[in-house]
């Protein structure tokens, strides 16, 4: 924990996203809000996105500065694992926050993950939905049943020690996220799955902290269908590789 | 150890207990025998428990929509101030 006290920690906020025009510029600015005395940098992973992301993005950056606003676009839309890796290419702090772009991870919370990892030490902090002063707005009954379903199932047979397994609003040491990146292989949610279950199997140290799940009010979900058969084949895998 | 590894570890320990407990049964073995049936069962029971108290516990946060929109709105009128192109209404 020496290092954390001594050096002045810099947090790179990596946020991938895809037609997400309108949530971009909200985010940023509520970011920015909530992020008052701390040193951070926000790189947006845009993979072409035909609404103008990136113009609005160019935007921002003259507004905030290039300096505190990356731009690390790709040329098409190649999925969200990689876009963690290619943002984290290019990420200059010591710690590295993920989160989605839609609003339904908000910017509020940093603050309590940033508190949380210098508590602690942790190498890990996870936003949980699942507890008390969390939760989730908007979702239907049969979404809460496949979430708890899926939870229970995933609890039962991986003992992850950790209580929300497929969130993806995390605080990493970077070090550690770069390990943990190229050991997974993973797609969508079961990636989030994935990267937490080996992050606990190589003992690194997680920590959470309450987090309220809004869903998406701009935009819509890019998650289809097959998602259940992905989930369960996900858990397989994961049961004989970790 | 793979952690499949692990669980075969618990299952086979468990099978190993029950086998040990039919041979050395001194009340009849139909009871012991019963025994694998009733593990599942309650198995399944705690699953089905969890997540049905999960479902009713389920927490949930209407207020956080409610300062949601708000945020909502703050952010547009700064963003419209600095001339950030983010659309009518
Ligand atoms: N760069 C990039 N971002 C993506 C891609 N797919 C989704 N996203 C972003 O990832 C976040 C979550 O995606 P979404 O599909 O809304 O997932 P859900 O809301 O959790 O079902 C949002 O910020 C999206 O804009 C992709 O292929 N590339």
């Amino acid at each position: 924990m020496g290092d954390e006290v001594t050096k002045k920690n810099k947090y790179s906020i990596i946020v991938p996203t895809y037609n997400e025009r309108l949530n971009i510029a909200l985010i940023v600015y509520l970011i920015f809000k909530h992020l008052k005395d701390v040193e951070f940098e926000v790189i947006i992973v845009d993979d072409g996105s035909p609404d103008g992301t990136q113009e609005i993005v160019k935007q921002l950056q003259q507004v905030y500065g290039e300096d505190r606003i990356l731009l690390r676009a790709r040329p098409k839309k190649l999925g969200l694992g990689t876009a963690y890796a290619h943002g984290l290419k290019h990420a200059s702090g010591n710690f590295v926050v993920i989160m989605d772009a839609d609003l339904s991870h908000h910017p509020k919370y940093l603050p309590a993950f940033i508190k949380k990892q210098i508590e602690t030490g942790a190498s890990i902090v996870t936003g949980t939905r699942y507890v008390k002063v969390g939760g989730v707005h908007g979702w239907t009954l049969m979404r809460k049943l496949t979430s708890r379903g899926a939870n229970v199932l995933a609890q039962t047979l991986l003992w992850p020690g950790v209580s929300d397994l497929t969130g993806s609003f995390r605080l990493y040491r970077k070090s550690v996220l770069e390990d943990l990146i190229n050991s997974c292989v993973s797609k969508g949610y079961v990636f989030q799955m994935e990267m937490i279950v080996r992050a606990s199997r190589k003992g690194h140290h997680i920590e959470e902290v309450p987090i309220t799940f809004v869903d998406r009010v701009y935009g819509s979900s890019k998650l289809g269908g097959s998602e259940i058969v992905e989930y369960l084949k996900g858990l397989l895998y994961l049961l004989f590789t970790t | 150890m793979k952690h499949i590894v692990k669980i075969i570890s618990l299952l086979v320990a468990i099978s190993a207990l029950w086998i040990g407990l039919l041979q050395t049964s001194l009340i009849s073995p139909d009871y012991p025998l019963m025994l694998p049936v009733y593990l599942v069962v309650s198995l399944g029971c705690y699953g089905l428990l969890m997540v049905g108290v999960g479902l009713m516990q389920f927490p949930t946060c209407p207020q956080e929509s409610m300062l949601l929109q708000q945020d909502i709105i703050e952010a547009k009128t700064f963003l419209r101030q600095k001339g950030v192109d983010i659309g009518s209404n």
